[in-house]
């Protein structure tokens, strides 16, 4: 027998403790539901929050800002036309290009223009602000549009298609494939031998293919889910079809349908504001992002602000709503990761 | 064991999965045995060999090509009413391999304990329910403040046995243990083991123990079952299966596995069998075993050999245990 | 120096979402030429990460190395740079990894990834490599190896998957072949061609096996030396006769007699309670403690150190001190052969 040498042990340390072996079995940290450690996880990455802040941001202002003159986004006035932007603060800070000045000269007081226009007018003299802002309203409108069809159609199609399996799912997933098929933008010019160009068509376009991805991952994630063992243990003990569907299927997929929603949401409002550059899709008077840039980009090289704000602002949709999403996928998925 | 009660009475069971055109996997092929009223009955074999396939038939998570099993003396494959299968999935239920996949993970413990409480009506109120979901808690040695709480807080271990809580929740008679240990740890798998025994013992369960580890199934069966390829090879009384060995494939199989006694490791002599077990989709002819079998003669290539009581309560399935067999060789 | 690899007092961390886990705390082994030492250990015990270790295998982040040595030949590998540490790896130290199936590269013919190494690690010509990867694939038994040669993956069963992956290993005639896991993912009987192969093949090439492992048969089958991992510490070593006939720490006790014996006719295995520790939050004293049958108030708060029983055996328990109560192990524990 030997001995430790350590003064710090003393004889009566030698005595049985009391443990209670059931101790072991607790468990210590804070209990936390999928969708609280999501929350918790996404709270944590900065990009993610700081483009929620944005994107709220760009909502409300392009809800409030066609409000907030009295410019109207149709009013032309000839006089107006192509004046760079101006605010009357921040005029003053030099590196903003909100002075009102272009290639050096102040073209307002040139003009002996007294009102401010704060992102300038265009070539028909009309106010860039408030048609800024209401074409931010169409593709934020086509981004619900696609988040709506997403939902409804793609999610009810993958999930019949997975679920009904066999025949079901094998018709359903031809028609996808033909439809898949189908560029969008020879959709698009067809659909314009019959309608008009402008927010129908493109809501129709978007709606007949938009939700394929999604019904592409949620048919794959029930196809894989069936066959968890939860889902058999469901079926043991006599589970009805619904009670697997909501209980088990629907709640372990929404994670995944959340995300893809998300992803799908700024490839619809560049979707929008490609056709509506190239002229298929909103056509003046109406603004959208897209047109607004098409029509400032003729006058590019002299009057650049014109191209500016609409590009900051269908930049930023973008770009938010990307790091959004994957601030959301490394919420809901901490395994695809690293 | 003769005068026993049958519980589960199986007969030429098979199970083909398509494959391709033409083609079909047959993982259960022609498969009988009898459980009886409170005894374990072990199955065993390696991968592949169609023992979850079986359990998973016998339950009806996969439809039966052929055969039948009979439940306390019913029929219980082909259609049956609505009633009649609410009445089997509270009379047999399942325990499951992969303790991480058999939870729902966005469920609580409570909800997923209850949830055959709630399918089948057996709580009249939320308070009912509540402390049924707890005494089963406590039932398997966890406490009702883990009621609340989400699967991936539990270990492997405990997430198993709130899976041993789910199956116990209606009260069934007959329980299918389809590996519930092969993804433990050693000293988590004696845990559940003993769990498992106590149970049966207190509740007066019947199970179908299914399992790859041979000296498990051995611990805890009754009667153990060896698989091969679909088929059974053997099965008798565990002492017996052990001490007795008939089939070489048992044989072998019981000589592969390592001990934990370096002592016996240094000195054994292994029975080392060539190669791999062949494909399920084309089978060998005859005995499925004689491509492996050191003591393989003319005849398991042409006939299948029969499935015989070669001793009592000792089954086997296989031509030098076969009287027929052994005559026509010494002729 | 007869010690070919030595571990000492090594740390790994890796920082998660839910803080910094220490998945090895402090370990300390010795391996000689020729020898194989196993380490034995459930999940979560570090054995894994402490093999992955030796090979710098160890991803960083999230993992770091906080503290130790790994001698290799008197070299501390931890020292290495990235291009020194891959001349190691494969040529002086291999690895055997647990899945064979996803061991092997599909798209490439299993010769080509036996020739890899010793093209690159002793400048084979192409045809000299070719002749060595038939002669390894005779070695570790594969039949016909002429035309194995130039086959793919799936075209080899499990078992010949795994005397591939072996035949890899072995290539460059390492002094150090690191198998983690080795036999877990097959069947019983492949196992028993695997556990021969590896012993006839360290008879002929004289290689020290460190082998990871859960199963004690396997060790007993395999090894000479023995370690015990718990919660990220040794807490026992010796060789074989000594760990299994004589253990002194009553986690080997507990793993010992929680595996049934198949000549065993008693009724109840006995199980060791309650879940290993979270080593997030390590215990201070006996990572053990709590779930240990005859725990004293020392072990809850003080670390025992190595207690050397034997020239060969050390245990790190309070139990093998004078001032300990005496307890008398298992009854199945030391019972010799039947």
């Amino acid at each position: 027998m030997m001995k430790m040498p350590n003064n710090d042990i003393t004889n009566d340390m030698f005595l049985p403790a009391d443990i209670d072996t059931t101790q072991s079995e607790k468990i210590s940290r804070q209990s936390l539901s999928f969708w609280k450690d999501a929350r918790k996880r996404l709270a944590k990455n900065k990009g993610a929050m700081i483009s929620l802040v944005i994107i709220i941001f760009i909502v409300i202002i392009s809800l409030i800002g066609p409000h907030m003159n009295n410019y109207g986004a149709y009013k032309q006035n000839l006089h107006l036309v192509n004046l760079p932007a101006k605010i009357p603060v921040l005029e003053k800070i030099s590196f903003l290009p909100f002075n009102g000045t272009e290639h050096g000269v102040d073209i307002y007081e040139q003009r002996h223009i007294k009102q401010n226009f704060w992102f300038g007018t265009d070539d028909l003299g009309r106010d860039l602000w408030t048609r800024t802002w209401k074409g931010t309203q169409i593709s934020l409108l086509i981004a619900v549009i696609a988040a709506l069809a997403d939902l409804v159609i793609g999610v009810a199609y993958g999930g019949i298609s997975a679920y009904y399996g066999k025949h079901v799912d094998n018709v359903m997933q031809r028609i996808v494939e033909v439809l898949s098929g189908i560029p969008n933008l020879v959709l698009i010019i067809l659909l314009i031998l019959v309608l008009q160009p402008g927010l129908l068509t493109i809501t129709i376009a978007i709606v007949s293919t938009g939700w394929i991805s999604m019904s592409r991952i949620v048919r794959g994630q029930m196809l894989r889910l069936k066959s968890e063992e939860y889902v058999y243990a469901s079926q043991t003990l006599g589970a009805s079809n619904s009670r697997i569907i909501f209980k088990h299927l629907v709640p372990n997929t929404s994670g995944q349908i959340i995300i893809n929603t998300m992803f799908s949401v700024p490839s619809a409002i560049f979707f929008e504001a490609f056709l509506s550059f190239i002229g298929l899709g909103i056509r003046d008077p109406q603004a959208s992002l897209g047109s607004l840039i098409n029509r400032a980009y003729g006058v590019f090289q002299i009057h650049p602000s014109q191209v500016l704000f609409p590009s900051i602002v269908i930049c930023l949709l973008l770009i938010c709503f990307n790091i959004l999403g994957d601030g959301l996928r490394d919420a809901f998925d901490p395994k695809l990761r690293k | 064991m003769s005068n026993k009660e049958k519980l589960l009475e199986v007969k030429n069971l098979k199970k083909h999965f398509p494959v391709g055109r033409n083609l079909s996997l047959k993982a259960v092929d022609g498969v009988d045995f009898d459980i009886y009223k409170g005894e374990i009955l072990g199955l065993v074999g390696e991968s592949g060999c169609g023992k979850s396939t079986t359990g998973r038939t016998i339950i009806r998570l996969y439809n039966a090509t052929d055969g039948s099993v009979k439940f306390a003396n019913k029929e219980i494959t082909g259609k049956k009413s609505k009633k009649e299968l609410k009445e089997l999935n509270r009379r047999m239920q399942m325990i499951f391999q992969d303790p991480y996949a058999s939870l729902n993970p966005r469920m609580t413990v409570k909800d997923i304990i209850a949830e055959g409480i709630d399918i089948h009506g057996l709580a009249k109120s939320s308070k009912e329910r509540n402390e049924r979901v707890y005494e089963l808690l406590e039932t398997v040695g966890l406490n009702r403040e883990h009621a609340n709480r989400y699967p991936h807080e539990f270990s492997g271990g405990q997430r198993q046995r709130i899976g041993i809580a789910r199956a116990l929740a209606v009260e069934p008679d007959f329980i299918i243990a389809d590996e519930p240990i092969s993804a433990l740890d050693v000293s988590i798998q004696a845990q559940v083991v003993n769990l498992l025994q106590e149970l049966q013992q207190e509740h007066g369960l019947t199970y179908l123990f299914i399992a790859h580890d041979l000296s498990m199934v051995k611990h805890i069966s009754d009667r153990v079952g060896v698989m091969y390829l679909g088929n059974m090879a053997e099965l008798a009384p565990s002492d017996e299966l052990y001490d007795n060995p008939l089939h070489p494939y048992t044989q072998a199989l019981l000589s592969a596995i390592p001990v934990p006694d370096p002592e016996i490791e240094r000195t054994r002599e292994r029975i080392i069998l060539e190669g791999d077990v062949p494909s399920p989709i084309d089978p060998p002819s005859g005995c499925r075993f004689r491509t492996r079998c050191p003591m393989a003669m003319e005849i398991c290539a042409i006939v299948r050999p029969k499935w015989h009581e070669a001793r009592e309560g000792h089954w086997v399935a296989c031509h030098l245990h076969n009287e027929e067999a052994n005559e026509t060789k010494e002729d | 120096m007869d010690n070919i690899l030595e571990l000492k007092d090594l740390h790994v961390s890796f920082d998660t979402f839910s803080g910094e886990v220490q998945a090895v705390r402090g370990v300390n082994l010795e391996l000689k030429k020729g020898e194989t030492l196993a380490i034995v250990g459930e999940s979560g015990s570090g054995k894994s990460v402490t093999s992955k270790t030796i090979m710098g295998l160890i991803p960083k982040p999230p993992g770091k190395i906080k503290n130790g040595e790994i001698l290799f030949e008197g070299k501390d590998l931890l020292k290495f740079s990235n291009k020194e540490m891959q001349r190691v790896r494969g040529k002086e130290i291999s690895m055997i990894f647990q899945d064979p199936m996803t061991a092997l590269n599909p798209t490439m013919k299993v010769g080509k990834q036996i020739m890899e190494g010793l093209i690159k690690h002793q400048n084979m010509s192409k045809s000299d490599a070719k002749k060595r990867a038939i002669e390894l694939l005779e070695l570790v038994g594969i039949p016909n190896p002429d035309a194995r040669v130039d086959q793919y993956p799936h075209e080899f069963s499990g078992g010949m998957r795994q005397r591939v992956v072996i035949a890899i290993a072995l290539a460059c005639n390492p002094k150090v072949l690191i198998a983690d896991e080795p036999t877990t993912a097959l069947d019983v009987t492949i196992q028993a061609q695997i556990l021969d192969l590896m012993k006839d093949l360290q008879d002929k090439t004289g290689t020290a096996i460190v082998l990871i492992t859960h199963d004690l048969g396997v060790v007993a089958n395999l090894a000479q030396k023995v370690a015990v991992m718990y919660g990220g510490k040794v807490v026992e070593t010796g060789t074989v006769d000594e760990i299994f006939y004589n253990p002194k720490h009553p986690y080997t006790w507990g793993l010992l007699s929680s595996m049934p014996k198949l000549h065993d006719h008693s009724n109840k295995l006995l199980a060791i309670p309650g879940s290993p520790p979270d080593l997030s939050d390590p215990p201070k004293g006996c990572p053990f403690a709590a779930r240990c049958p005859h725990a004293m108030k020392v072990c809850v708060d003080h670390m025992p150190g190595y207690f050397e029983l034997s020239e060969t055996q050390k245990s790190a328990c309070w139990l093998v001190d004078e001032r300990a109560p005496k307890v008398n192990p298992p009854e199945t524990i030391g019972v010799r052969g039947e």
